[in-house]
Parts: structure tokens; sequence; C-alpha cells
């Protein structure tokens, strides 16, 4: 007689034994991958959490594509990516904690902190434990000797700026610059990078001690005399993606007619709904984001993420690279899986094709020029222009 | 200067309208709302989502903010702080719960909304600029509603029944009872009230600053700020400490500005000096 027990019974067991027959039948590379885990440490809560954020949700959508296409192969064994993340709350005593985490994960490869004080304050960590980290911070000493396990993770603003204002200078006539930045390491040492560079381009700075809480939601006071001075170009030194919109808006609303840029990545969508037309014309520095260069590897980085997430991030066209950098960089020499000595002198030499650019761009470690050492991942130092929703290539460089 | 008095009072009347509801509901309850920034993302990610997503009027969206916000108020003072007042008579108890919900506000919110700046298009478009003053019509009009809703606010909590209910709690929260005022009632609607301000300030403001997930506690401090000038607890001292601190910051941005970032630092010293000689702020507590 069949009542509801047995009813249900078989129910749980007919489940029981669906899975069963899954697992069995699943593919076997899956099963018998090694795990590699990444690392990552930096900001994913807060007002700066978009910067963090844009990383881990990267290095997630790479992780599972290389994951759902059977893992990597790096010498022998072919391994799926596990990536660990910590969030530090854009708070170095944290970071510290966060890359403690990953040493006693036996962690070799961290990505990340986002901001200046956590990378110089995760350093003696990172490199008493072997650990390589790829920080989004600028400054020098991080990468110059005697440091050696930083490695940049993106162009620099003392790279980019002086490329931008050369470009202005010579293309747009600017003449007159000026400088705000937010009252925090990371903008003001950008900022004082940036004006220096203006001057030895022998622009005049107008404006270079205009600062504001990074907490500002109104910048109308902020920009009210710094529009007073009618610069050529505007510069919004480090400027935090949730920021940019205010500030160009209130710029904009106050009349200012003059060129507007920033050396960091921002993203399309949150310019076109916190600053609408008012953006158009705003400079910015991203990675493989023009539809002109991006391949189509690139594209369907995007849709997956898109896909995964919900919503893409543009500042994800510049922290795609770093994961990829890492295991690109493994494959070309296995013992480095363990042994960041390995890795380091692997660096040096290391060559490989970039699958998120057209043509035969390729990746490589540079930083030669700027740290005496190739601690830099190339990224392409893309300036674009903001046009009505989207950013447009407004010219390409290169770091050496 | 036409243009640093106009910034200053646009920004007051915006500040004093945040700190309406955090003074209310510590005028009530002696709660300090940490979560007061928090219910203010909330209210502009209502806004956001209403207005810039779904498209429907602003005044809708506004009205989802505070109707939200109010339930959301109400709920928390009927389960949680009711609660924990009932079962401590340590008052670190309710700050300790008004911070978890902070935290559980700003995790939540993340999640729903993610990390990102979102903006609203604007209200109104134009920018006035006559007689030496820039102001867009937008701030124009988000001011004027600001003021509004606090002379709104102000003549409610003097003639209305439930006004003159909260008064009394806030003056004496025994007497009131033993007059025959429903306190449990009353508190749960001033929170309500509370909450409610913070999630119209949240949605008016969307379409000026936009908002993200992250700017809660920013804003409760400042809150904060505002209600210690004025004298925590006191209408009238929230609405001055907001004008109050508007007007510093646009005069110090304006005048210090070759000095660096020392406006608030200015801000604060000066609040230090201010706060030893008035511990109680402008206007004291409680309502007279």
């Amino acid at each position: 007689m069949i009542n509801r027990r047995s009813t249900l019974k078989s129910l749980a067991l007919g489940a029981v034994s669906t899975l069963a027959i899954a697992a069995v039948g699943m593919p076997s590379a899956l099963a018998e991958n090694k795990e590699l885990k990444i690392g990552f440490v930096g900001v994913t809560s807060g007002p700066a959490a978009a910067w963090g954020t844009s990383n881990v949700r990267s290095m997630q959508t790479r992780a599972a594509w290389i994951n759902e296409t059977g893992g990597v192969k790096i010498g022998n064994d072919t391994y799926n990516i596990n990536i660990v993340t910590f969030d530090d709350q854009k708070d170095p005593k944290r970071a510290i904690a966060g890359m403690e985490k990953m040493a006693q994960e036996g962690i070799h490869y961290v990505v990340g902190p986002n901001v200046d004080d956590g990378a110089a304050a995760v350093r003696p960590v990172a490199e008493a434990n072997g650990i390589i980290y790829f920080p989004y911070a600028f400054p020098k000493a991080l990468y110059q000797k005697p440091a050696s396990n930083a490695v940049l993770g993106m162009i620099a603003n003392y790279q980019s700026g002086p490329a931008i204002y050369k470009y202005l200078k010579e293309n747009k006539g600017v003449k007159k610059i000026a400088f705000v930045a937010a009252n925090e390491s990371d903008p003001l040492s950008q900022r004082d990078s940036g004006v220096e560079a203006a001057k030895a381009l022998g622009l005049d700075v107008v404006a270079q001690n205009d600062t504001y809480q990074n907490d500002t939601r109104d910048f109308t006071p902020v920009l009210t005399p710094i529009v007073a001075l009618k610069p050529d170009l505007l510069v919004l030194s480090g400027v935090a993606p949730a920021n940019a919109p205010l500030l160009i808006r209130a710029a904009r609303e106050l009349g200012y007619e003059g060129l507007i840029s920033t050396e960091t990545a921002q993203d399309a969508k949150v310019l076109q709904e916190g600053a609408g037309e008012y953006a158009n014309g705003f400079i910015s520095v991203g990675g493989a984001s023009t539809p002109e260069i991006a391949s189509d590897s690139m594209k369907e980085f995007v849709t997956r993420y898109t896909k995964m997430f919900g919503e893409y991030n543009d500042e994800s066209n510049t922290k795609v690279y770093a994961l990829e950098y890492i295991i690109e960089t493994l494959k070309a020499n296995p013992k480095a899986i363990n042994d960041v000595a390995e890795f380091k002198k692997t660096m040096d030499t290391f060559s490989a094709p970039n699958p998120f650019l057209k043509g035969d761009a390729k990746l490589s470690y540079v930083g030669t020029t700027s740290f005496g050492q190739k601690r830099q991942l190339s990224v392409p130092m893309v300036v674009n222009e903001y046009k009505d929703g989207a950013f447009q290539t407004l010219f390409v460089g290169s770091v050496d | 200067m036409e243009q640093v008095i106009a910034n200053g009072l646009y920004l007051g009347a915006q500040y004093a309208l945040i700190a309406l509801g955090l003074t209310l509901i510590f005028a009530l309850m002696n709660v300090l709302n940490f979560a007061h920034g928090q219910m203010y993302v909330l209210g502009g990610f209502i806004t956001y989502t209403v207005y810039g997503q779904l498209g429907l009027p602003f005044v809708v969206a506004l009205l989802a903010s505070g109707v939200t916000l109010a339930v959301i108020g109400a709920l928390m003072e009927k389960f949680l702080f009711r609660t924990v007042i009932r079962r401590s008579h340590r008052e670190e108890s309710t700050m300790l719960l008004a911070a978890a919900t902070a935290f559980f506000f700003d995790a939540v919110i993340l999640l729903l909304f993610g990390e990102k700046q979102r903006g609203v298009p604007k209200i109104v478009k134009g920018v006035f600029n006559d007689a030496g003053i820039i102001m867009p019509y937008d701030r124009m009009v988000v001011g004027a509603l600001a003021i509004v809703f606090i002379a709104a606010f102000v003549l409610y909590m003097q003639y209305s029944r439930v006004g003159r209910a909260m008064r009394a709690l806030a003056q004496d929260r025994v007497a009131a009872q033993l007059m025959g005022v429903r306190v449990d009632r009353y508190s749960m609607i001033g929170f309500a009230m509370g909450a409610m301000l913070a999630g119209v300030v949240g949605g008016l403001l969307v379409t000026i600053t936009g908002v993200n997930s992250g700017i809660g506690g920013p804003i409760s401090i400042k809150a904060f700020l505002m209600v210690m000038i004025g004298g925590a607890g006191v209408v009238g001292g929230a609405i001055a400490g907001g004008f109050i601190l508007g007007m510093m910051e646009s005069v110090g941005l304006t005048v210090l500005r070759e000095y660096g970032d020392v406006t608030y630092l200015v801000i604060f010293a000066a609040l230090m000096v201010f706060l030893s000689i008035r511990p109680n702020g402008l206007m004291g507590k409680p309502w007279g």
C-alpha cells in the first residue's frame, strides 16, 4: 500500500541515488585536480569597497572559468583555482591580519592590498612568509630594492600622469592645471607626484593644496574656490570611483568648462548615473576596456563576470590581470608553486601572450625604469575619455 | 562670499534634516542610534530603485523610502530596543545593540545593492547664476524641501497629540507614564519617525549626492557632531547644529584652503573647546 511515508522514503532514496550517480559520473579531471590557493587581501566594504570588490570578483570569475574548463595545467599536475579572500576594511592592522591568515593557509601568491598604507603594512609579513603580493598601491619603496616581494598590479599615477598631461598640453592646449585630492595617503601622494610632473612639463599649477574628506557628499564648497581660478585642467588625484561623479558634477554645475582627469580607473555606469552628461570628456586610465582593443577572451570575461555578479565593473579591465600573471608565471616555472624565489627568477624573462588584448600583445613584467627591477605587471596604459555612457580610447601608452 | 554663504545655508539645511531623526530617537529613548547613517543609506537606495531603476515618480520613491524606514524603525523598537531596555538597566546595552544594527545594515545593504556608487536623474535641471551666486535648481529645491520638512516636523511635534505625547516622554518618561501616556506606543512611533526622517533625507539627497553602501558610518558621525553642537535630544539644537556645521564647513573650505585639509581639524578643535565650556551643547536637554 502506498502511503505518505513510503512515498517520501522513495523520493529520498531516488534523490540519493541520483546524486550518487551524478557524483560517479563527474569528469574525473575535476575530481583528481589538485587545488591551488590564491589569496586576496583588500578592501571589500566601506566607501572604497569598489576597489577591492572588483579585484575579488575578477579573480573569482577567472577562477570559475578556469575550473569549469578542467583546471590549469602547471608542470605535470592540473589545478583548480581556489580564491581565498580577506576584507581588510582599508585598515592596515587588518591587512596584516589578512596576510598572516594567508601565510597560515600556506598561500604564496596574494593579490592586494588596495591602498598605500595597507600595502606597506603587510610587507614584513609577506617577506617573512615567502609571499609574493600584488598591491594596487604606488609607493616606490615597495617595489625598489631591497624590497622584492611586491609587484605593482597596475599603472602608477607617476607613470600615467605625465603622459596624460603631456598629451593634453600638446593636443588640447592645457596651460593651467589644478589638483584636488582626498585627505588620505594615496590621493595625497598621487597629487604630489602629479604636481611634480606638471611642473616638469612647464604647466602653471594654480591649485595644489585643496583637499577634501573622503566621506564628503557635497563637493560644491570644496570646488568653489578652485573653479574661480579657471584652470584648463582639473586633476582629481587618486579619486575613488564613488567620489568622481560627485566632483565632476559639482565642478560643471559651478560653471567649470575646462578638462577633468584622473589617473585612477573608473566605472562608466557610475559616471553616467552620478554625473550624466556632465561626465562627457572626463579622462581616466583603464585596462583592456574599449571595444577597439578588447579581445574575444576579454569580452567573454565581461560576459561571465556579468552573469556571475549581475553587473560588470569597468575597474576589472585592469584587475583581471593579476591572477592571469600568477598562473602564467607558474606555468612557465612550475617550481615556483611553493618557492617564490623561483617566481622572482622567472619574472625577469617571463613572456606570454596577452589573452585580453587583440593582436600580439604580451604579458611581461616591467618596472625597470621606475623601480630598478621588474616589479610591475605590464598592463596596457589605456587612457580613456568618457562619452555618453561608455569609454573611448584617447591613446594607449606603455611602461617599461 | 555670497557663494560661500549660499553653500553654507544649503549644506546646513540638509545637515539639519539628517540630524533631526537622530536627536528625536535620543530624546525619546536615550538611545544613540548608531545605525542612523545606515538608515539614510537604505532610504537612498530605495529611492534609487523606485525612481532611478523602476522609473516611478520621485514623490512615490520618497514615500517608499519614508514608509519602509518607518516600518523598519517600528520593528527595531518593538523587537530589539524595547526588549533590551526592559531587560537591561545599563545604557551601553542599547549602544551595543545600535552598533550591531549598524553593522548588520551595512552588510545587508552591501549584499543587496552592491559596492558601486549609485545616482539618479536630476529632479530639476538647470543652474541659477546671478548676483554672484551659482546654485543648481535641484539643490534649491532640495534645500527648500528640507526646510519645509523641518518646519512640518517642528509644528507636528509642537501641536499634534502625538507630538505632545512624545515631548512629554522626552521630558520625563515616568511622569508621562503616570499621566496616562502609553510609553511603548509613543516610543515606537518616535523611533519610526526618526527612522522615517533618515529614510526621507536619504531619498531626497540621492538626487544630489548619490548613495553608496559605505557612507552610513560617516553620515552617522556627522549627525552626532551636529547633535553635540546643538544639544542632544533637542530638536532646535539639531537644526542649529546642522546650520552651524554647514556654515563652518563652507567658510573653512574657502578661507583655509591654502593650508590643506585643516577645516575639519579646526571644527573638531573648536568643538572640543566648546564642549568643555558647554557640555550639553547650545540648547541642552530636555525640551522646554
